[in-house]
C-alpha cells in the first residue's frame, strides 16, 4: 500500500486494481533482442501496481541512449528528453508538483558523462526523484563507444588500443555526492531489482538505484560473473540492513573492519564472529557505504554487493521548497498585486 | 543668503568615482528624489565588471548618468551638463562625457600626487590649464565630510565613506531638490546601526549647507515638473519592471511562475527580485549551470507552470539545445535574454544588441521561436505579460530580448491599474479528443487547434491522458516516434506555420511620421527607442522630415512590416551591433537598408543618430 512509501504521501492514490498490463503502452518495444532493457522494464511494469497510486500521476524522465527509450513504453506521463539532461528536468516537475511520482531513467553515458553534473546536484539536494541508471558500460545507441563506466583496456570502436579512461564508480561517485539513497541491483534478478525499487520508492528524496544491465550487441557478458549460476554466490555480496555481510555459496566469506577503518573482505574462519561487519544502510557517516562501494575488484567483479547500500532521512527539497513558499503566504498573506506594483515610492500626477 | 535661482528645462548629471565610493547608490537616490519631483528622467548606470579593482584605477570608476526635464526624456542625455569626480581616475575616465562648458565637481582632497600618477597624469590637471574649457568647482569633499563628522562616533574611515552623502547632499542643494526623501532612505536602510546613521544624515546636510554657503556656486538650478498623463507613477528599472510583468503574468493566468536560472550579469537582478515573491507561489531555483536552469523550467512548463529562464547571450549559448527541445515538445517557456557585449565573455555590465540572430537562428534544425524586444526600462513590464500570451496561447518557447541598458536603467512608470491588465487564462486538455476508426476514444497529444495551431496542454495529472513527449520527430496527430519522410515535411512546415500565425494577434507596426512627407524611415528595435524617437524628433524641431517606426515583434515581424518599409524611399537601421535586424529585413523584404551600426556598450548619442540620419535624408 502506498502508505508505506514516504516519497509518495502527497500523491493521490488509486482506489482500483492494477496490474503490469495498466503500465503497457501500446509503443512497440524497440530494443535489440536480448537486451537487459526488457527484464528492466518487465520489472518495472509489475512492481508499478505496489505503489497504489493513481497511474496519471507517474511521471518517467529520461535522456538519451538506448534506456531512456523507456518511457515511451510506459503507460504513464513520459518525457523523452534530451542526452543528460533528466535529472535538471525532473527536478523542475517534481519541485512544482508533489502530487506526481517522477522516475528518471538514464544510462552510464547519459547520466556519468554527458549529465554528470545534474546527476550530482540532484543527489546533493535530494530532490524527491527516483532515478534508474542503466549501466552497460558502453555506449549502445551510438554503436559500441567506451562509457565513464568502462574498464580500462576495453578495446571499442574509439579505443582500438584499450581504453586509457579511468572508470567512474557510480556508486561512490553518488556518495561523494551527498546521496541520501543508493543501491544496486541486475536487471535479471527482477526479484532482488523490485526490493530495491521498493525500498527506492519509500524514500524521500533522491534515490540512486544502479542497475547492472547487459547490452548483448556491444558488452555482451559485462556482468556474466554476477549472473552466472555457478559463481555468482562467491562473487556476490547481498546486502540486508541489520545482518552480518556474510556471502558465499557455502557463506564462508564475510566482510570486516580494518584498524584504519575501511573494509575488506575475509574468510569467516579467520575472523572473530563479533567482527563481522553489521550492514547499516542508515549509517549516517557515508564513509561506510563508501567503502562498501569500493569492495568490488572493477574488472573481475569479485566481491561485488548488491542491494541498498545507503538509505538516511534528509528533508526533499521538494519539501523545503514547499515549506518557504507557505512560510512566505503565512507571514505576507497571498500576493496582492496591486501593491506590488505601486510599490513604497510613488508619486500621484493630477 | 540666498542665491539666484535659474530655471532650465534639463539636466544631465553624472557621477563618477571609485567602485566602492557608492555612487551608484548616490545617483540613484538623486534619481528618486528626482522622480517624485516630477520630473520626466532617464538613468545610464555606467558601471565595470569588477565588484572592487583596485582604488583609484580607470578600470575601477563607475559612473551613474542621469538625465531629467520638464518634459519627455528619452535618453541619458548624450554629455553631462554637471560632472562629479571623486577622484582623477573619475575624471580621466569621464571627462570626455561632460560637454564643454559644463560645470565639474572635483574632490580636490584626492588629488595627490600618487593617485594623479596612477592614472597617468603628469601634471595635475585642477592647475595645468587643461580644464579651462569647463566651470571647475574644486571642493575639498573629503576633508570637509570629515571634519563634519568629528563629533559623532565613528572612525575616520567611516567619515571618509559618508562623502558620497555630502556630495548629493551638495547637488540636492543645487537643484532645489529636498533632503527628506534621502534621510527617510538613510533611516530604513541604516536603522540598527545608529553611528553610521547620524554620520550619514550629518554628511547630506552639511553637504546642502555647503552649497548654500560656498562662493564655488554663484546660483542654485530648478527643472519644472514634466506634464505628464494623470496617475500614479513610480520610478522602475528595467529587471524590476521585467520581474513584475512576469508575476502580473502569472497572476493574470493562475497559473504558477517557476523560475529556473543560473547568476549571470546583467540578468540576475530578475532571479534576485523573484526569489522575494513566493507570497505569489513564485518558485525560483538557481541551478548548477545555464542547462539545468533551462531544463527545471521546462520540466515546471510541462507540470502546468509558467516556465522561464532568465539569461544573457553565453547563456542563451548553452540553452539552446533545450530551447530546441522545447520547440519540439511544443510547451510553453520563457527565455528572458538580457543582451551584453559579445562574442564569448565580451562586456559583461555594458549593453548591446547582440543576441537577436541567436535568438531566431542559434539552433539546430528548423526551430522557430517568437522574439519579443522591450523598447524602454518600463515597457519591460508589458513586453513579458506579452511574451507570456504568445507563449501559453501557442505552446512555445518565446524570447524576451532586453539588454544591458535597458536591465539597469530607470525611468518613471505609470504605474497600470491590475484591473486593465489582460486576462491571460488558458485551457489545459482535460478529455479525450480524437475518435479511433474503431470508436475508441483517445488522446491525441499533437492533434492541434485549427485557429492557433497549438497542441493541447496536457498535464500530468489527468486520467486519461497519459502520453509520451520526446525530442524525437512525431507523428502528426498522434505524437508517436515517427521517421516517415512526408510526415517531418509536414511538422516541420507546420511548427513554422503556427509561429507565422501568431502575426495575426499582434499590431500593425505604427509610424510615427507626422508631416506625412518624409521620405526616410528609421526602423529600430528594442532599446535604441529612445534615441531614436530622440532624434528624430530634434530633427522634425529642425524642419527635416523623418519616420520612425520601431519593431516590439522581431519574430514574426507584423503583417504590415514589408508594406511600411516600401513605403519610404531610405530606410536606416540603427543597432547596437553589426547589422543583425538589417539583415533580417533585407532578407525577408528584399529592401535595401542602410544599417548604422555601433558596438561600443553603450546607447546611441542623439546627436550622432541625428547626423547619421540626416546624411541620409540628404542624400535622397
Amino acid at each position: 500500500m502506498s502508505e508505506t512509501f514516504a516519497s509518495l504521501s502527497l500523491v493521490p492514490k488509486t482506489d482500483s486494481k492494477q496490474s503490469a498490463k495498466d503500465f503497457k503502452s501500446d509503443q512497440e518495444v524497440r530494443w535489440c533482442p536480448g537486451c537487459g532493457d526488457y527484464a528492466i522494464l518487465a520489472a518495472m511494469q509489475s512492481f508499478m501496481p505496489e505503489l497504489g497510486v493513481k497511474k496519471e500521476n507517474i511521471v518517467f524522465v529520461s535522456g538519451i541512449g538506448c534506456s531512456s527509450r523507456f518511457p515511451y513504453y510506459m503507460n504513464t506521463y513520459g518525457m523523452h528528453s534530451i542526452h543528460g539532461r533528466a535529472p535538471a528536468i525532473a527536478t523542475g516537475l517534481s519541485v512544482s508538483r508533489p502530487d506526481l511520482s517522477v522516475w528518471v531513467v538514464t544510462g552510464d553515458g547519459d547520466a556519468l558523462s554527458i549529465g554528470g553534473n545534474h546527476l550530482i546536484h540532484a543527489l546533493r539536494r535530494n530532490v524527491n526523484l527516483k532515478i534508474l541508471l542503466f549501466n552497460n558500460r558502453i555506449y549502445g545507441l551510438t554503436k559500441g563507444q567506451y562509457s565513464p563506466t568502462s574498464e580500462i583496456g576495453k578495446i571499442t570502436k574509439s579505443t582500438p588500443m584499450g581504453s586509457i579512461d579511468y572508470p567512474f564508480n557510480p556508486l561512490s561517485v553518488a556518495l561523494g555526492a551527498e546521496a541520501t539513497f543508493v543501491a544496486r541491483s541486475i536487471d535479471s534478478d527482477r526479484q532482488h531489482l523490485q526490493s530495491v525499487l521498493r525500498a527506492a520508492a519509500a524514500h524521500e528524496g533522491t534515490a540512486l538505484i544502479e542497475i547492472y544491465q547487459n547490452c548483448n550487441i556491444f558488452n555482451d557478458g559485462a556482468w556474466d560473473p554476477l549472473k552466472d549460476s555457478e559463481r555468482k554466490d562467491d562473487v556476490t555480496i547481498r546486502l540486508e540492513h541489520g545482518e552480518k555481510i556474510i556471502f558465499g555459496a557455502n557463506s564462508d566469506r564475510c566482510v570486516v573492519r580494518d584498524d584504519n577503518g575501511t573494509l575488506r573482505v575475509a574468510s569467516v574462519a579467520d575472523v572473530a564472529a563479533d567482527s563481522i561487519v553489521i550492514h547499516d544502510a542508515h549509517a549516517a557517516d557515508p564513509a561506510f557505504a563508501f567503502s562498501l562501494s569500493r569492495l568490488s575488484h572493477p574488472e573481475t567483479l569479485q566481491d561485488t554487493p548488491i542491494g541498498v547500500f545507503r538509505d538516511v532521512h534528509r528533508p526533499s527539497y521538494d519539501r523545503l521548497v514547499r515549506e518557504q513558499l507557505d512560510q512566505a503566504k503565512a507571514k505576507s498573506g497571498p500576493g496582492n498585486l496591486g501593491a506590488l506594483l505601486k510599490g513604497k515610492d510613488t508619486w500621484d500626477v493630477s | 543668503m540666498a542665491k539666484d535661482v535659474v530655471e532650465l528645462d534639463q539636466v544631465s548629471i553624472r557621477f563618477a568615482g571609485d567602485s566602492g565610493d557608492g555612487m551608484q547608490l548616490t545617483g540613484d537616490q538623486f534619481t528618486s528624489t528626482t522622480a517624485a519631483f516630477g520630473n520626466d528622467l532617464t538613468t545610464l548606470p555606467d558601471f565595470p565588471a569588477e565588484i572592487r579593482a583596485p582604488a583609484g584605477t580607470l578600470p575601477g570608476v563607475s559612473a551613474f548618468q542621469l538625465h531629467f526635464g520638464d518634459h519627455d526624456i528619452m535618453t541619458p542625455g548624450d554629455y553631462a551638463h554637471v560632472l562629479v569626480a571623486m577622484n582623477p581616475a573619475a575624471l580621466k575616465a569621464n571627462l570626455k562625457e561632460l560637454r564643454p562648458g559644463g560645470d565639474l565637481i572635483v574632490n580636490t582632497d584626492e588629488f595627490g600626487d600618487r593617485a594623479l600618477t596612477k592614472v597617468g597624469y603628469e601634471t595635475n590637471p585642477l592647475d595645468d590649464g587643461s580644464l579651462d574649457g569647463y566651470n571647475v568647482h574644486p571642493i575639498a569633499l573629503t576633508s570637509m565630510t570629515v571634519a563634519a563628522l568629528s563629533e559623532f562616533q565613528v572612525t575616520k574611515k567611516e567619515a571618509e565613506r559618508s562623502k558620497n552623502m555630502f556630495a548629493l547632499g551638495m547637488l540636492l542643494w543645487l537643484f532645489t531638490r529636498p533632503v527628506e526623501p534621502t534621510i527617510e532612505f538613510l533611516e530604513a536602510k541604516f536603522g540598527n546601526k545608529p553611528d553610521i546613521l547620524a554620520a550619514n544624515k550629518a554628511a547630506l546636510q552639511a553637504g546642502w549647507s555647503f552649497g548654500e554657503t560656498t562662493e564655488s556656486f554663484s546660483n542654485q538650478f530648478v527643472v519644472k515638473p514634466a506634464t505628464m498623463p494623470p496617475g500614479t507613477y513610480r520610478n522602475i528599472s528595467g529587471n524590476l519592471a521585467l520581474s513584475y510583468g512576469l508575476i502580473a503574468a502569472s497572476v493574470q493566468s493562475e497559473l504558477p511562475i517557476f523560475l529556473g536560472s543560473y547568476p549571470i550579469t546583467p540578468a540576475s537582478d530578475i532571479l534576485h527580485e523573484l526569489s522575494k515573491h513566493k507570497s505569489f507561489g513564485v518558485h525560483t531555483f538557481q541551478a548548477e549551470d545555464e542547462i539545468a536552469g533551462i531544463g527545471a523550467a521546462l520540466g515546471a512548463s510541462y507540470a502546468g507552470f509558467i516556465g522561464i529562464t532568465t539569461t544573457s547571450g553565453p547563456g542563451v549559448a548553452l540553452k539552446s539545445e533545450t530551447i530546441g527541445l522545447a520547440v519540439a515538445l511544443e510547451l510553453p517557456l520563457i527565455i528572458v535574454d538580457v543582451q551584453r557585449g559579445g562574442p564569448s565573455t565580451g562586456l559583461p555590465t555594458k549593453t548591446e544588441q547582440a543576441d537577436l540572430l541567436q535568438a531566431m537562428f542559434g539552433r539546430n534544425g528548423e526551430a522557430p521561436v517568437p522574439i519579443v524586444a522591450p523598447q524602454s526600462p518600463a515597457d519591460c513590464f508589458d513586453a513579458a505579460i506579452e511574451a507570456v500570451r504568445i507563449a501559453t496561447t501557442y505552446r512555445t518557447p518565446v524570447f524576451l530580448l532586453s539588454d544591458g541598458y535597458l536591465a539597469n536603467g530607470s525611468e518613471p512608470w505609470l504605474v497600470p491599474d491590475v484591473d486593465s491588465l489582460p486576462d491571460l487564462h488558458v485551457k489545459f486538455a482535460d478529455s479525450t479528443n480524437h475518435t479511433m476508426p474503431d470508436g475508441t476514444e483517445v488522446f491525441w497529444p499533437f492533434k492541434r487547434d485549427p485557429e492557433t495551431l497549438a497542441r493541447p496542454w496536457a498535464v500530468p495529472g489527468v486520467e486519461g491522458l497519459e502520453h509520451r513527449i520526446g525530442g524525437i520527430e512525431k507523428a502528426d496527430g498522434s505524437g508517436n516516434i515517427s521517421y516517415d519522410p512526408a510526415n517531418h515535411d509536414f511538422m516541420t512546415r507546420i511548427r513554422q506555420a503556427k509561429i507565422d500565425g501568431i502575426a495575426k494577434t499582434i499590431a500593425p507596426l505604427e509610424v510615427d511620421d507626422p508631416s506625412g512627407k518624409a521620405k526616410v524611415l528609421v526602423i529600430g528595435w528594442g532599446s535604441t527607442y529612445g534615441p531614436v524617437e530622440s532624434a528624430c524628433r530634434r530633427l522634425r524641431l529642425e524642419g527635416l522630415d523623418v519616420a520612425h517606426a520601431h519593431l516590439r515583434h522581431l519574430n514574426p515581424f507584423p503583417a504590415n512590416t514589408g508594406d511600411v518599409l516600401k513605403a519610404y524611399d531610405k530606410v536606416i537601421i540603427p543597432e547596437m551591433n553589426l547589422g543583425q535586424l538589417s539583415l533580417l529585413l533585407r532578407a525577408k523584404y528584399l529592401v535595401d537598408a542602410i544599417g548604422y551600426n555601433q558596438v561600443r556598450g553603450l546607447p546611441f548619442k542623439t546627436q550622432e543618430l541625428m547626423d547619421a540620419i540626416k546624411d541620409v535624408i540628404s542624400n535622397v
